[in-house]
């Protein structure tokens, strides 16, 4: 059996996985398996590790998550409120009790992915591995071994949902430091729209490891607006491994907010994979202490008249790190391609440190791509204008760092999204100095 | 009112006010003209107090108290105010709410209640209404796609509302055409009041046919040069700053 020094019992842990009797899944986890046996944790030797290194696996053995489901109480889960259904797990574990599935729209399945795999194991078979089927990452090989939860996102053809759908991921209130491995599959059917929020919460002090993948397949003409909400706790580590594809004239919108985590890692891979495809992939990072985050993303305009703009900023104080890694190629045909990329970070510490690297790649001779990034400070003008109005020093910080990363918010399409974000963003800030201002009425 | 006795100002240590002497009385608008480098907006960031305009020498006493160790906010809460030369934008904040946090903010300094929403909204329409202005440029950012003529009303609006005993106008006139120098000027006038001092810093003679001075000093080389009525504009405007300069522009 594999050795995986991080892991109790290593990649057989002897536990009772999700679709335990599919030949096709165990065929599945036997590969991935082998394929982290042989690709062992990602180290910086990597070019796309190069500044993260997974240092919390070194010392913390980590026990994979039993059979028994938890039953902690937990109250004031993060929400935006109006919501189609939500799926809650805690520590990697399906709550029913905390989930709400009654009124499901018609077209829409929602749930978790267990349910999938008993209910409808062909349908999970055309679909796992699907879209992410690259053989290089170890995260992800980690994850076909070991995939314990997660949810299904099934929206049928022509079907708009109008209201959100809605994950919660709540970590970290055990005394022993468990690891789940997610894997969630979306699959938006031709012209179809939906909108789902995703929060990964820290409760607790307790370390943990979530490893989870996701699958994306975004079809012809439909709309999927994808939020992300990483608010782990300061013990956590939370890996995270995506894969898109878009369809012809379909838009997919995404934007990842990282405010916690001792050490955070997403790393998007999304094709446009269909003419007059559209990607709006997005985030903001706020980090502090010895927290460090790292957005890596590799966007593949792979064809004709497809559109991509990127907007990642990030405000970093103390000793706190992030990495912004984003590539956009545009293959030899993808002409009229128009790919944008922007990165921004304010360092409000000596000691903090961002390491950024925008990359474009172009093959075609017909397009409009730019990148750009910037790394400062607070801008001294700026912050002497609002004192010099009798704002204290620390509010006006705030104010400016408000602004900062509201302006990456805006990116965000679903207001009422964009409002609780952006509120997020507000009670990051040193809590003697919130401001009172309105800021809904910034849009 | 302001009295500004042997001031001495270094920015990146390097002096750049050399003694300057002005006394200002409540009500009484003065200009100080001067060629560029003169030390016009380093006076005005002095008065303001910006981070990195050193105080090497002197004292300003305002209303009777030394200002040089207050912060800007402070200043500002005793009533001090700058409008900007460039105004600065502030993406993702609306108007209403950087002055709704700037007024509250004073009040808070003075020791006197905030104003709730209803009391601050009904507080500022009174105050745009009283300078022409539309309450459209009040939702939007900070000075965010405002031409030059808004933002400098814009300015004038902040006075209006933070209702300063000190106004200093720091080339408010820069980058406006005459249409929107005539709007910004009776914004200004119609801020004037007995109990009211204003400092209006300009290059050109052309905003003080607007906004007309008790007293106007001409700075040059870090120091006050002369000082004289209304007229002395026109004589510099005609004449030019040759006398002023001597031999650094030479």
């Amino acid at each position: 059996m594999t050795a995986v020094s991080f892991l109790d019992g290593g990649l057989d842990g002897g536990r009772t996985l999700p679709g335990e009797g599919l030949a096709w899944l165990k065929a599945r986890r036997d590969a991935g398996a082998e394929r982290f046996d042989a690709l062992g944790l990602p180290t910086p030797k990597l070019e796309s590790w190069k500044y993260t290194r997974l240092r919390p696996l070194d010392d913390t053995h980590y026990t994979p998550i039993g059979d028994d489901a938890d039953a902690t109480e937990i109250a004031n889960l993060p929400s935006v409120g109006d919501v189609a259904a939500r799926v809650v797990f805690v520590n990697g574990k399906l709550r029913t009790d905390l989930s709400d599935l009654a009124s499901l729209p018609a077209g829409v399945r929602f749930g978790p992915l267990e349910d999938i795999l008993a209910d409808d194991p062909a349908w999970a078979e055309a679909h796992l591995g699907a879209v992410a089927d690259d053989t290089d990452q170890a995260m992800l090989a980690l994850n076909d071994a070991m995939m314990d939860s997660g949810f299904v996102l099934h929206v049928a053809k022509g079907v708009a949902l109008t209201k959100p759908l809605e994950v919660v991921y709540v970590g970290g209130l055990t005394d022993q430091a468990v690891a789940y491995f997610p894997r969630n599959l979306i699959v938006i059917e031709p012209n179809a729209q939906a909108t789902l929020v995703k929060h990964h919460v820290g409760r607790g002090v307790g370390a943990y490891f979530a490893n989870a993948a996701t699958e994306i397949d975004v079809a012809d003409g439909a709309i999927f607006k994808h939020y992300k909400v990483q608010a782990e706790n300061m013990q956590a580590t939370h890996v995270a491994t995506e894969h898109t594809r878009i369809g012809r004239d379909a838009t997919y919108e995404c934007f990842n907010l990282a405010i916690g985590g001792l050490l955070s890692r997403t790393e998007a891979r999304i094709t446009l994979a269909g003419e007059g495809a559209h990607c709006g992939y997005h985030g903001a990072y706020m980090m502090r202490g010895k927290e460090h985050c790292d957005n890596t993303s590799f966007i593949d305009m792979a064809v004709p008249h497809t559109t991509c703009k990127q907007v990642f900023k990030g405000v970093l104080d103390d000793e706190a790190r992030a990495v912004f890694q984003g590539k956009i190629l545009v293959a030899r045909d993808a002409q009229k391609a128009d790919g944008r990329m922007l990165n921004k970070t304010l360092l409000l510490s000596d000691n903090a440190e961002i390491d950024t690297k925008p990359e474009l790649e172009i093959y075609a001779d017909d397009v409009q791509c730019a990148h750009g990034a910037t790394t400062g400070q607070l801008d001294q003008t700026a912050l002497f204008y609002l004192r010099s109005r009798g704002i204290p020093e620390p509010q006006a910080r705030n104010m400016l760092v408000q602004s900062f990363l509201g302006d990456a918010l805006q990116e965000i399409s679903d207001e009422t999204v964009r409002e609780v974000l952006m509120d997020r963003v507000v009670h990051w800030l040193p809590a003697h100095c919130y401001l009172a201002g309105e800021w809904k009425e910034s849009a | 009112m302001l009295e500004i006795k042997d001031l001495h100002a270094a920015v990146d240590g390097k002096e750049i006010l050399k003694g300057v002497n002005l006394t200002v009385n409540p009500g009484e608008v003065h200009a100080i003209m001067g060629p560029n480098g003169s030390g016009k907006s380093t006076l005005s960031y002095v008065l303001a107090g910006r981070d990195g305009y050193e105080v090497t020498g002197g004292r300003i006493i305002y209303e009777g108290e030394d200002l040089t160790d207050l912060d800007p906010e402070e200043r500002a809460a005793k009533g001090i105010f700058l409008a900007f030369q460039y105004p600065v934008e502030i993406p993702g904040v609306p108007n209403s709410t950087f002055l709704n946090e700037a007024v509250n903010a004073v009040r808070r300094y003075r020791g006197e209640d905030e104003l709730d929403k209803i009391q601050f909204v009904k507080m500022l329409r009174a105050k745009t209404k009283e300078l022409n202005m539309s309450d459209e440029m009040l939702k939007r950012a900070v000075n965010v796609g405002f031409s030059g003529g808004e933002k400098k009303r814009n300015e004038v609006l902040q006075m209006a509302v933070l209702e300063p005993k000190l106004a200093i106008l720091d080339e408010t006139d820069s980058g406006l055409d005459i249409d929107a120098l005539k709007i910004v000027s009776e914004g200004v006038n119609a801020l004037r009041s007995p109990e009211r001092s204003t400092l209006v810093i300009t290059h050109y003679q052309r905003l003080l046919d607007y906004i007309v001075p008790d007293k106007v000093h001409v700075l040059a080389q870090g120091r006050i040069q002369k000082t004289g009525g209304k007229e002395l504009a026109l004589e510099l405007e005609e004449k030019g700053y040759a006398d002023f300069v001597g031999e650094e522009a030479a």
